[in-house]
């Protein structure tokens, strides 16, 4: 059972309930090896309403101890500095593709949030892009104050190459800093005319795969290493194997969306290999009708992380609001907001119930049965790395 | 000169009436399939959903941003590049220097250089991990994925249409006049401005509206160095892309039209120009 629990001022973490204290306190576990005590938050108690979250208003009402503390510090702020409400605070949110839509909304929640706090209004701006080549931007000088990417290797190349990240940033938020999870799916044309099924149905001579470049482009990785799984699994060589795959490639894009502008709108390929949020948005904007998702045997749990650039903070207010602008990502509503925009995401408990049943079951691997992402990364994805050696042949 | 306006033949073509009508509907054929079938496309797109749809997009916080964006980008770049194309092509008819022809060369790189390098030699240049990117950092002057960095890569994709419209005019009128003027106690500003500007106006202009509509239509070197920031480093084609990427198409589609727009009010301009001062543009023979 999940349960949301308060860790801080304005820290909330989820996870699956492992036993209650006397002080009223409880233990969750938040993903691997890692356990957080807290004061439970009650859904519904102190969270208040649940909608449309894009356009709600914070009603305030009934909050609870969360957001008078928060008042409080608000009030402190407000206090100590009276020029609070002319210098504005931005936050620059670096992210990668198929999280426009999420963001956009996210955003203005997190605004409506944060003002009721009392807090002086934060402008968040977007920029959306292929994962790797959204952190090399970062890596060339775009200043992001936070940075949202497909896979954790991404934000370590960040923190690696500029040092203005710390190397253990991924313990500073619960579930290995990844707010929301997704998977990789199947998106096929109408009828599934070619019977794919399952990922050996991509190695037929007959089948064109839409997948973007692994170098560049966060999902395709996670694509990369399920059909790596799958080819484990079912006791194929998996270079053999994803390199099949892969010759069935007849464009790569940069980034996710790419791909899928390239298969739904230019009408190339007969399946794409699709974060499963981006697979249910492209069934939404351009009908059920048009595409079917089909379902592997076997995929991969995708994490992607969220953290905050230390390196890019300017001021104490700039970094108040960005962290409180990565940990209200999971808030109860925020968490809803993101299982709306398709997005497995942990604390199901304002979730409306038809978002939660479209998720299929399926056999997830997760990256630490690879060894996780400073391994994987160099392995498949280096210069001359496993992805080079198939793709040049 | 008006001799030998005079002395123009009646009719170059004596080809039967059939074989012109079809050679002239071939050309017509092509042109509404290549140029008139793209643009009323693109403009029955974007009012798919109705004018007020199409407004509403035009009007939101983001697209006015990357219409400014895109204007100011140009009105800093275009006049720039045209000062530096009048001297460049200045300098190259007028004086007879070494290394002429590579200099030349040096102006058509930016022609032949794909703008997607021209964009990743700029973030190297000034990206954060060059000497000078750091130096920049450390001084808060942001260059790459900044509003200069745009401008800079607008610059160097237009750089070379002034110049290259000015040389061949400059070439065909020698140096005779300036020449003339010089020997007349002119001095060289006064020949300049007397001599030498009013025989290259058209020109100029003809150069300025190219860069003009190269500058707002500018994609590839832009997208390197935008660091595609919603509604601050986003000009109106990368603003474009992002919408369609979006499932934004009467958005992507409506800001699209306003760029052809821009096109076609650039074009409109230097016809009304040529029309009004025809008689001025028979005396100098171009365009």
């Amino acid at each position: 059972m999940f349960r949301t629990i308060q860790i801080g001022a304005h820290v909330l973490a989820q996870g699956t309930y492992i036993r209650s204290f006397n002080d009223g306190r409880i233990e969750i576990a938040t993903g691997r090896d890692s356990r957080l005590a807290g004061l439970p938050v009650q859904p519904g108690v102190s969270h208040g309403t649940h909608g449309g979250a894009g356009q709600k208003e914070m009603n305030g009402k009934g909050r609870g101890r969360i957001f008078a503390a928060l008042a409080a510090i608000g009030l402190a702020f407000a206090g100590s500095t009276p020029a609070a409400a002319q210098d504005q605070v931005e936050i620059l949110n670096v992210s990668y593709d198929p999280t426009r839509e999420l963001y956009r909304e996210y955003n203005e929640l997190f605004h409506a949030w944060w003002n009721a706090q009392g807090h002086a209004p934060v402008t968040v701006s977007q920029s959306h892009g292929g994962s790797g080549g959204q952190a090399r931007a970062v890596i060339d000088g775009l200043e992001a104050t936070v940075v949202t990417l497909a896979l954790s290797a991404d934000i370590d190349a960040i923190a690696e190459r500029t040092g203005r990240i710390p190397a253990d940033w991924q313990a500073r938020l619960p579930h290995n800093s990844s707010p929301y999870t997704s998977t990789i799916v199947f998106l096929v044309r109408d009828g599934n005319p070619r019977g794919i099924e399952d990922w050996d149905d991509l190695i037929r001579e007959d089948v064109a795969v839409i997948t973007p470049n692994p170098k560049t482009s966060g999902g395709a990785r996670w694509n990369f290493l399920a059909a790596w799984a799958y080819a484990e699994r079912n006791g194929l060589d998996p270079a053999e194997f994803v390199g099949a795959m892969f010759r069935n490639v007849p464009v790569l894009d940069t980034g996710a969306r790419g791909s899928t502008t390239t298969f739904t709108q230019r009408g190339i390929g007969d399946v794409l290999l699709a974060w499963e949020n981006e697979a249910f948005l492209a069934l939404k904007e351009l009908g059920e009708d048009a595409f079917d998702i089909v379902v592997p045997s076997v995929s991969i749990l995708a994490e992607p992380p969220v953290t905050l650039v230390d390196g890019s903070i300017t001021s104490d207010k700039q970094r108040a609001a960005a962290e409180a602008y990565l940990e209200h990502l999971y808030s109860p509503e925020a968490q809803a907001l993101a299982l709306r925009h398709y997005y497995r995401a942990w604390d199901t408990s304002l979730a409306a119930p038809e978002d939660l049943a479209r998720f299929p079951d399926l056999e997830l691997v997760t990256i630490s049965d690879f060894g996780g992402w400073p391994v994987v990364q160099p392995k498949y994805f280096g210069d001359g790395g496993i992805f080079d050696q198939i793709y040049e042949e | 000169m008006s001799d030998l306006a005079l002395s123009r033949p009646a009719a170059v073509t004596d080809e039967p009436r059939a074989t012109r009508y079809l050679l002239i509907g071939i050309v017509l054929v092509l042109i509404s399939l290549l140029l008139f079938a793209p643009l009323v496309a693109v403009f029955s797109e974007a009012i798919r959903q109705g004018w007020a749809a199409s407004i509403e997009a035009l009007t939101s916080p983001d697209a006015r941003s990357a219409i400014r964006l895109t204007v100011i980008v140009a009105a800093i770049a275009v006049p720039l590049n045209a000062v530096f194309g009048i001297a460049a092509a200045w300098a190259i008819t007028k004086f007879d220097f070494r290394g002429k022809a590579f200099l030349i060369t040096l102006i058509d790189l930016p022609f032949s250089v794909s703008p997607v390098v021209a964009g990743l030699a700029l973030v190297l240049l000034v990206g954060a991990n060059s000497s000078l990117g750091a130096w920049l950092v450390a001084n808060d002057l942001k260059i790459v994925f900044a509003f200069p960095g745009i401008v800079l890569a607008t610059m160097f994709v237009t750089f070379p249409f002034v110049a290259r419209e000015l040389i061949p005019v400059m070439i065909e009128q020698g140096r005779a006049e300036e020449e003339a003027a010089l020997t007349l106690g002119a001095n060289g500003w006064r020949t300049f401005f007397t001599v030498t500007l009013p025989n290259i106006r058209w020109a100029l202009l003809y150069g300025v509206l190219l860069s003009n509509a190269r500058a707002m239509g500018e994609f590839g070197a832009v997208a390197v160095v935008s660091g595609k920031i919603r509604g601050e480093t986003t000009t109106i084609p990368i603003m474009i892309e992002m919408l369609y990427n979006e499932y934004l198409s009467v958005a992507a589609f409506s800001l699209a039209a306003v760029l052809a727009l821009l096109a076609l009010i650039t074009l409109t301009l230097k016809s009304l120009l040529e029309w009004r001062h025809a008689d001025v543009l028979a005396a100098t023979r171009r365009h």
